[in-house]
């Protein structure tokens, strides 16, 4: 039978923790209680306004996340990913950021997109199909959503190489960060990506949101040692936060973002968070996760012990979790109304861009689809 | 005038570059200290510095993924693939990223990447050094693939490849690197993307690109003891395909075969057969022919000369061209 090949028995401690409800050691500033916890490394100091503020954050990114999906079930976009769950994770680390720096985001980032004051419109026009997600990207310091898995992390340490050579660190100098799943930690690019980062010693941050799920597939079959951990492989500082703690996501990600932009090179945090919803709204995650698994998360809510800590420390009472409610309903209402005015682009658009110099054979194909277009609206005006 | 290697052409065109265009880098596997493993990089980290000649982390991913992220920075990366048949690690970043990135941008990102690749057979090498991947490239909108034939172009080319805003896979034939010819330092060549005819006939039209216009040039030559007159024309860009002097020539010869080390299934030269036949059809005598690299795996060096289009496999195409 082979047995002799079999590896030796490991003790339970050598053998990798799996993935389960074990509380994992991460830095946590606030309990799912909603009681303020103490670290020895992070503490969080910021304005009653902040505070309030990141309330604010979380609750109009839940709403208008909610949005996406809805539309999507509606018919009016193609695909939605939820972020719900995640909300902490991106308003924590999308708020740490200062405006000179700049963002990669994935393709789940609208909670950072919101922080950073950009248009969302972008990303509903994308999911829409009006168009490929194009914005001012360097006016923004946001870049594209990166659908790829992983790809972009090169893209970030390659735009943080760049940073460093034109001499931008410094105590106000740029960071950039990169957010990316957990399923984004098997590829290639990711890994290369964190090569590229430690040798040049870039001013880069890795933000991993490990919501356990590559559509179906859980950290299991992602890794035998987690993100955080790997870190030290590549030499540099892995951090393990909790993901659904807005106030330890802010801290941490503050922190490293400092390092950065002083020159002390790289970090990658892995922010240990949950999907609510399915991958996107084609999956169907009934198939690989139950209720319980589910349940367990609600109770981990990250808006739920906020709006605890907030109404407990006197930063906010009922009407201003009121007025925040209402202030989220315009802001969906709005968004809606713009996402339904999107039209679709026309015919010649497609060919517009795909070069800076258009080579002469996408010029007589645009000309050949543009009057082809007209002649069969031609023929639709004749009948 | 100048006689040089291409080796030496690309080298002194990589140097103007980089003295023209502050932005400029060079970023590879063992460009800086090195000089490259075929010397075309060599001396310029030396002159230029290791902040701008960059060796990088061997990663072909990595290469082309972080050129991406400098040129979002304003930076202007001159990548080097080593071989030809390292290149596949960097499909993705390759074809879904710097080739779509400017057009999902809406032209707002533009990525002036030239990635180069010494590329084709005929050095007696291992495998994964002999391949001639430019079809995969040439297929993919948003890139430009070019190719040089000879040390002026590789001079030139590689300055305007360098020059523009678009994504340019610059294919250099290895077995033509220490190849000399008379380089014009001064007057700038031809245009990036205009095909050549180097050698006017009318008998019937050899087209061919980078390593095999040599072979397609000493067939012609050849072929005048037969009595025949060949045109050749080097296509140089390969995407976009400068057409126009292509369909002149088959309108004057009434014939073409179109010769190269790829194979020659869905290849360069299916795309030019299908043009000129759609462009050409009455003024073509016989069928557009392809010699090419066979539908197999590049084989092992000491079947390479088999493989590999040479005069007599030329030859034979044209004399079955004329049997029309």
């Amino acid at each position: 039978m082979g047995d002799t090949q079999r590896p030796a028995k490991k003790t339970a401690k050598s053998r990798p923790k799996p993935a389960s409800t074990n509380e994992p050691q991460f830095v946590q500033l606030l309990s799912p209680e909603g009681g303020r916890v103490k670290h020895p490394d992070y503490d969080i100091d910021l304005s009653d306004d902040e505070y309030r503020g990141l309330y604010r954050d979380l609750v109009i990114t839940r709403e208008l996340d909610a949005q996406g999906t809805a539309l999507q079930r509606q018919g009016q976009l193609g695909l939605w990913p939820s972020l719900l769950g995640q909300e902490a994770a991106q308003v924590g680390s999308g708020r740490a950021l200062k405006p000179q720096d700049t963002v990669f985001p994935a393709y789940r980032e609208l909670g950072v997109q919101w922080c950073r004051g950009i248009d969302l419109i972008s990303a509903f026009a994308l999911f829409r199909g009006t168009d490929l997600g194009g914005r001012d990207t360097a006016a923004d310091r946001f870049n594209m959503y990166a659908i790829v898995i992983a790809s972009q992390t090169l893209h970030a340490a390659g735009y943080a190489m760049g940073v460093a050579m034109d001499g931008a660190l410094g105590e106000d100098g740029e960071a950039v960060v990169v957010y990316h799943g957990d399923g984004a930690t098997s590829e290639g690019d990711f890994n290369e990506a964190l090569i590229w980062a430690g040798v040049f010693n870039s001013p880069l941050v890795f933000f991993c949101q490990n919501n356990q799920y590559a559509i179906s597939e859980t950290n299991a079959r992602q890794f035998r040692l987690p993100p955080h951990r790997r870190a030290e492989g590549f030499g540099v500082p892995g951090i393990f936060v909790d993901g659904n703690d807005v106030l330890a996501t802010y801290a941490v990600t503050r922190d490293a973002l400092d390092r950065a932009r002083r020159g002390e090179g790289p970090s990658l945090i892995e922010a240990y968070t949950y999907r609510m919803q399915p991958h996107t709204t084609s999956d169907d995650a009934t198939r690989y996760r139950d209720e319980a698994e589910l349940d367990f998360w609600r109770a981990k809510d990250p808006i739920v012990r906020y709006r605890k800590w907030l109404a407990a420390e006197g930063l906010a009472d009922e009407a201003y979790f009121a007025q925040i409610d209402t202030e989220a309903g315009e802001q969906v209402r709005a968004l809606r109304a713009r996402v339904m005015a999107l039209t679709d682009p026309e015919v010649s658009e497609m060919f517009d861009n795909v070069y800076a110099e258009m080579p002469p054979g996408i010029a007589a194909q645009r000309a050949e689809a543009v009057d082809f277009q007209a002649s069969l609206e031609e023929g639709s005006d004749l009948r | 005038m100048t006689t040089m290697s291409m080796i030496k052409g690309l080298n002194e065109g990589l140097r103007r570059v980089l003295e023209d265009q502050p932005k400029s880098l060079v970023m590879g596997e063992d460009v800086g200290r090195l000089g490259g493993v075929f010397r075309v990089t060599d001396g310029l980290q030396k002159d230029f510095g290791a902040d701008r000649i960059i060796d990088t982390p061997l990663a072909e991913s990595g290469i082309i993924g972080t050129a991406i992220g400098l040129a979002m920075r304003g930076y202007r990366p001159i990548c080097e693939i080593q071989f030809d048949g390292f290149v596949y690690p960097a499909f993705d970043q390759l074809v879904s990223q710097l080739a779509k990135i400017p057009n999902r941008s809406a032209g707002r990102i533009r990525l002036p990447v030239v990635v180069r690749i010494p590329y084709g057979g005929g050095i007696g090498a291992i495998e994964h050094h002999s391949e001639s991947p430019e079809a995969y490239f040439a297929h993919t909108a948003g890139l430009k693939v070019v190719t040089c034939s000879n040390p002026a172009d590789a001079y030139w080319m590689i300055q305007q490849a360098a020059a523009g805003d678009d994504p340019v896979i610059f294919f250099e034939p290895k077995r033509r690197y220490h190849s000399k010819g008379e380089v014009d330092t001064e007057q700038a060549g031809l245009d990036l993307y205009r095909a050549r005819t180097v050698r006017e006939g009318r008998t019937a039209t050899l087209i061919a690109y980078g390593p095999t216009v040599d072979v397609a040039e000493n067939a012609a030559a050849a072929a005048v003891e037969e009595g025949l007159d060949l045109e050749v024309i080097d296509l140089r860009s390969l995407s976009p395909i400068d057409w126009e002097p292509l369909f002149a020539s088959v309108r004057k010869t009434g014939r073409a075969v179109v010769v190269h080390e790829a194979p020659g299934n869905v290849g360069i030269g299916a795309e030019v057969a299908a043009r000129l036949t759609e462009e050409c059809f009455y003024s073509l005598e016989a069928p557009v022919l392809r010699v090419t690299g066979y539908d197999v795996p590049y084989p092992a060096s000491r079947l390479e000369d088999d493989y590999l289009p040479n005069l007599d496999r030329v030859l034979d195409a044209v004399d079955r061209s004329l049997e029309h």
